[in-house]
């Protein structure tokens, strides 16, 4: 029931963006989430979102994949419209008792729930084409810098990347000890939260008990494989920037640009 | 060489306040392209042996020494762990990187191996163990046996001299084991490397140049396998399993003495009983 399992969204292609370098592409991105707030008017906004749907593009993601991803935040994107359009105070367009439609509040609406979308968007194309992994060795080498002033970049990606390995094996032993637990008797299913929240007791001890041994075991082979903390380390594939990450990068200052130039208009 | 020189190993047992002697003045030598099993019922210190080897664990008393470097010499301490691999009962809890080849480059990669170099030597080492076509798998997604093979390639890629099996088949299916035992014969047959097998099997003993049977920390007899498993009374008073064969041969012994007490294979048993 938990076989089947994967992590993160990764959608394996061969396209400009996955090729891409992670660090470029985490930039990329943070750069245009910056964008999209600086941006005030339609034609900034128009223009963001015909970048985006370039980006859609560009990754060859099928689109009902992609749209997919998009459907577990359409609640909140509704509800930030309905907020916006009947609490924005402004000249009222239209009135029923206590709700009343605002011009400012249809503006606010349109504008924040495209917004929303398009930083949702464009994050979910970062994961959809990035694995797991790259994400991972990408933000180690964004956060070196931080680790003058004591951000542990390096264990905070050795971490996460031993997350990651052992999140399969984790989600497997869970598996067993379900079976082994509901052989005795147990009940995961039924009853009131409450019930079922004590039913999981039986499943978390043993759950947590190995992946403490684990850990430990863990531990001693590092150590016996000369792992030593991040100092003098190399790696298999360095992360190295390419003509793509420069061609990238300057799109990504136009973009910005454009972005201050279009609150002039 | 490994020197092992009246090695004494105390630890404080938390549960019950107690000092445990783990190992008792142990000695032994273990000589360049030497296959050696270490033999032993539960608890019997065989695993604390192996820690020792490598400086997982240091000496309460007396010494190691690899390649005549002092384990317990701080500053030679990754220079011993390159030398001296290790690989582990639990194939899970060994496997660090998510794919099958960047966990057989995370001990390259961590002695500051050049990229090109830690590429050229994972490749070796996966071809090595027969994992080549597995190299982008993930390591969940492998038998036990297969996940043991690339330990075993994450420990060669750093070109050891000596690797310690740490009852490296004890969690595998009878395919898994036997991929393993292949593995480890190749090794030392072929690559010539120093392989100690610390197991609880007496199949794999027996394929040993030479057994060291353990009781209590303290080593009770080092020889060849067929003179270890000769001495079938010994073994059953220290609950180890002897070999079927063996202790067929024992108890003919017994009765008929042209039947030689240290028959270890069929092959032998048959002649013995033809002539």
């Amino acid at each position: 029931m938990l076989g089947d399992i994967t992590i993160g969204q990764y959608y394996p292609s061969d396209s400009f963006l996955h090729k891409l370098d992670p660090r470029t592409k985490i930039i990329a991105i943070l750069i245009y989430m910056i964008s999209l707030f600086v941006v005030n008017n339609f034609y900034g906004l128009l223009g963001m979102l015909l970048i985006s749907i370039l980006v859609v593009m560009i990754s060859q993601i099928p689109i009902k994949y992609f749209f997919r991803g998009l459907k577990m935040i359409l609640f909140i994107v509704l509800l930030t419209v309905a907020l916006q359009i009947f609490m924005t105070p402004g000249t009222i367009v239209w009135q029923w008792s206590f709700l009343k439609i605002t011009e400012e509040g249809i503006k606010q609406a349109i504008f924040m729930g495209t917004r929303l979308v398009l930083l949702i968007s464009i994050t979910s194309i970062l994961t959809l084409t990035t694995t797991p992994i790259a994400l991972t060795d990408g933000i180690e080498h964004l956060l070196k810098p931080f680790q003058r002033i004591g951000l542990p970049a390096h264990e905070l990606a050795m971490m996460m990347s031993i997350a990651l390995r052992f999140i399969p094996t984790l989600v497997e032993e869970t598996d067993k000890i379900m079976k082994a637990q509901a052989a005795r008797g147990a009940n995961f299913d039924s009853g009131n939260i409450v019930e079922k929240v004590k039913a999981l007791v039986p499943l978390l001890v043993p759950l947590f008990l190995s992946a403490f041994q684990r850990a430990d075991e863990l531990a001693i082979a590092m150590e016996a494989r000369c792992y030593h903390g991040g100092a003098n380390r190399t790696r298999l594939k360095a992360l190295q920037y390419t003509k793509r990450d420069l061609f990238v990068a300057g799109i990504c200052v136009c973009m910005a640009l454009l972005a201050i130039c279009s609150r002039m208009i | 060489m490994i020197k092992i020189d009246h090695l004494t190993h105390i630890y404080h047992k938390e549960s019950t306040n107690q000092e445990v002697k783990a190992l008792d003045d142990v000695s032994l030598t273990i000589q360049d392209g030497e296959h050696i099993a270490v033999l032993g019922h539960n608890g019997c210190g065989k695993s604390t042996l192996a820690k020792h080897l490598n400086a997982l664990l240091l000496p309460t008393e007396g010494t190691v020494e690899v390649d005549a470097v002092d384990t317990a010499n701080e500053a030679d301490l990754w220079t011993i762990r390159q030398s001296v691999g290790m690989v582990f009962q639990n194939p899970d809890n060994q496997l660090i990187a998510t794919t099958v080849e960047e966990d057989v480059a995370f001990g390259p990669e961590n002695i500051g191996m050049e990229p090109l170099l830690i590429r050229q030597r994972v490749d070796e080492a996966l071809e090595l163990v027969g994992m080549t076509a597995f190299k982008d798998k993930e390591p969940h997604l492998l038998s036990g046996g297969q996940k043991q093979r690339v330990a075993i390639a994450g420990i060669i890629a750093m070109r050891p001299k000596y690797i310690v099996f740490d009852e490296p088949t004890a969690m595998l299916d009878p395919q898994g084991r036997r991929e393993v035992m292949e593995t480890m014969q190749r090794l030392n047959k072929e690559e010539g490397l120093t392989v100690v097998n610390i197991t609880h099997f007496m199949e794999e003993a027996v394929l040993a140049d030479r057994v060291v049977v353990m009781e209590q920390g303290k080593v009770i007899l080092v020889d060849t396998p067929r003179v270890v498993f000769s001495q079938v009374d010994l073994l059953k008073r220290m609950q180890l399993d002897v070999p079927p064969i063996t202790e067929l041969a024992a108890l003919l012994h017994k009765e008929k003495n042209y039947i030689a007490a240290d028959i270890m294979t069929i092959e032998e048993m048959v002649n013995a009983l033809c002539h």
